[in-house]
């Protein structure tokens, strides 16, 4: 069973965010660029389900500038067989970005074709579903463990106040969240493999973007905040500053 | 010109959740500068509606019916149909779950681009201009949509409930035909305790590492019942990794993004993702025995102590207040 998964390059999460000169973008020194936390769960959930299935090949596929080639070796190095890059700068737009995608999957029969539920950066969460769309297949998303078995994928969705069972038809699409799977660590063998590995580079196909950033700025800075005061003796104040000043309770 | 705004509403159970009272009231504050009509779509089961026709007190001015089954594929076709009838300038859905997973679908379907979790909105020149957090909330990004409609789904407590009543016509639609889609929503496996999701709740009681074991989280539902039903609890990731709580109470860049009117962290440190996902909160209180624990840099008010002490504390003294 060969399966890909979409992943993005992302700031660390630890990264601090400052806003470029020209107020659209964010600077880029000092800034770790990282394989999104929750495509780490997509690439840990494929190379789980191939290693039940005993065959088949993991292929990563990426949409983004060059360096993204750093990130997909990192994910090589966890034990995928091969990735591709569509080189070109990605933007807010998730429709822009599932076109793309969808334009290399197109020719692809996987049987299944996973994402992580979110990136770390824009947060929009709806490329998985966008190119499951393109792709005339089913998705599930929010899947915190999925089996494969006779052609069909069974997934259980993290939702809201508990778990839903999902059943879909092979060819598939699914966004991954924190669940069942751990990522594993690369380890030195499979970060001396990924070098060895088939890494192919070409030129995104143009996509026009429906969605222009006008503007990046910071959230508002918190009002000055205060200790109340220390330990049960504080709680009455508390609760009558919530009341009074706060007015939330 | 695409001047009505199509309010996407989420019926469960035959009851309209509360969340869609605030799309329809950001769908009408749209509507109104585009000078246009509000239609609510409303697919869901039987008498979904009937339903919704309340939401009329909000703003609507037309509630388009289609009864189909809840199952995601099915509805979002239904959605999408009932948005190319129209001719709107926008259509607005809830950054909720279901809305999460149902938006997407629909913003395929029509070609359109989709904003997620829109925290302010404008309109200008006849283009909708959206904010919304980036990297976590570390940035708020101005975003315009050019074509129409423009799709986005607004983040749950942030542009409140508003007043703009009128009866609302029910328009029954007839549901699209019936296609076998690949997707099959088989059982559901509740989990203990969460009925009400943190992304949405009003207040959020949040436990962090110096809670020390899972046993102590009655202390913290116990202030969280006592806070009311619009209150939900909130994990840090540290208590989540370690498993003594479930991931869809993580609050944080690698979980969910909160703004509740009242966000009470209780020994929970303020890494820096954590503050990304509930720094927009309204009010912010801290409780951590360490007074240098950067929570206390974003909270409006911090004790500094004991969290069981004063959790225990807290929990009773809401309560006399309730009942006084
Ligand atoms: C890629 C990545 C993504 C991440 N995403 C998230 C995320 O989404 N959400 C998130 O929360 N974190 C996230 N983190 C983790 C984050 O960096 C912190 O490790 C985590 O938030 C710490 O959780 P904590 O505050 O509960 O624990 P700690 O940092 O251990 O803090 C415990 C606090 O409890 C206090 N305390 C202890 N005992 C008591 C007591 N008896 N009374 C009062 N106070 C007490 C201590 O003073 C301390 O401040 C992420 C990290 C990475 C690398």
């Amino acid at each position: 069973m060969n399966i890909t998964v979409c992943v993005k390059r992302v700031p660390d999460t630890a990264t601090r965010i400052r806003i470029a000169d020209d107020g659209r973008g964010i600077m880029q020194d000092g800034v770790k660029y990282v394989l999104s936390p929750y495509d780490e769960f997509a690439v840990e959930a494929a190379l789980q389900l191939v290693e039940a299935a005993g065959e088949g090949q993991v292929t990563l596929l990426s949409y983004g500038p060059p360096a993204t080639a750093e990130t997909l070796r990192s994910g090589l190095a966890l034990g995928a067989h091969r990735a591709v890059l569509l080189t070109g700068e990605p933007d807010m737009d998730g429709w822009a970005t599932a076109q793309v995608l969808a334009s290399e999957l197109a020719g692809s029969d996987d049987a299944l074709v996973l994402f992580g539920i979110k990136a770390v950066d824009d947060d929009q969460q709806q490329v998985g579903p966008m190119v499951a769309e393109l792709l005339g297949r089913p998705c599930a998303t929010a899947v915190a463990a999925m089996d494969v078995e006779g052609g069909v994928a069974t997934c259980r969705r993290a939702v809201e106040g508990g778990q839903e069972v999902v059943e879909m038809d092979l060819p598939a699409v699914a966004t991954v969240t924190k669940g069942r799977y751990e990522p594993r660590y690369a380890s030195l063998r499979g970060i001396m493999m990924a070098k060895r590995k088939p890494l192919v580079e070409k030129p995104a196909p143009e996509v026009e973007s429906g969605l222009v950033v006008e503007a990046l700025t910071y959230p508002p800075e918190r009002p000055d905040g205060r200790i109340v005061g220390e330990g049960v003796d504080a709680v009455a104040e508390l609760v009558r500053l919530l009341r009074e000043e706060a007015k939330v309770l | 010109m695409m001047a009505d705004v199509l309010a996407v509403a989420e019926v469960r159970d035959g009851v309209v959740r509360s969340v869609s009272r605030e799309v329809v009231s950001a769908a009408r504050g749209i509507a109104d500068s585009l000078r246009g009509a509000v239609d609510v779509a409303a697919a869901g089961g039987t008498g979904c509606g009937a339903a919704a026709a309340g939401l009329g007190r909000h703003g609507a001015d037309r509630v388009l019916a289609v009864e189909v089954a809840a199952q995601v594929d099915v509805r979002a076709t239904a959605v999408a149909e009932l948005a190319r009838a129209g001719s709107y300038g926008a259509v607005v859905f809830a950054a909720t779950g279901p809305g999460r997973d149902l938006a997407p679908r629909v913003a395929a379907r029509l070609a359109s681009p989709l904003l997620t979790d829109v925290v302010a909105l404008d309109v200008d020149g006849g283009q909708i201009v959206a904010t919304r957090p980036v990297f976590a909330g570390k940035a708020l990004a101005r975003v315009r949509a050019l074509g129409a409609p423009a799709l986005l789904s607004i983040r749950p407590n942030v542009f409140g409930v508003a007043d703009s009543p009128r009866e609302a016509r029910v328009e029954a639609v007839s549901p699209p035909a019936e296609a076998e889609t690949g997707y099959r929503v088989g059982g559901f496996e509740a989990s203990a305790g969460a009925a009400l999701d943190v992304a949405e709740a009003a207040i959020v009681v949040s436990g962090g590492r110096g809670m020390k074991d899972p046993e102590n989280w009655h202390i913290l539902e116990d202030l969280r019942d006592a806070l009311g039903d619009t209150a939900a609890l909130g994990a840090s990731r540290a208590v989540v990794d370690a498993g003594w709580r479930p991931h869809a109470e993580q609050v944080g860049q690698t979980g969910k993004t909160v703004t509740p009117k009242l966000y009470l962290a209780m020994a929970i440190s303020g890494a820096i993702q954590h503050l990304a996902g509930m720094r927009t909160s309204g009010v912010i209180v801290a409780v951590n025995r360490d007074p240098d624990a950067p929570i206390f840099g974003v909270a409006d008010y911090g004790i500094v102590g004991d969290v069981f002490a004063v959790a225990q504390a807290l929990a009773a003294a809401v309560r006399e207040l309730r009942n006084s």
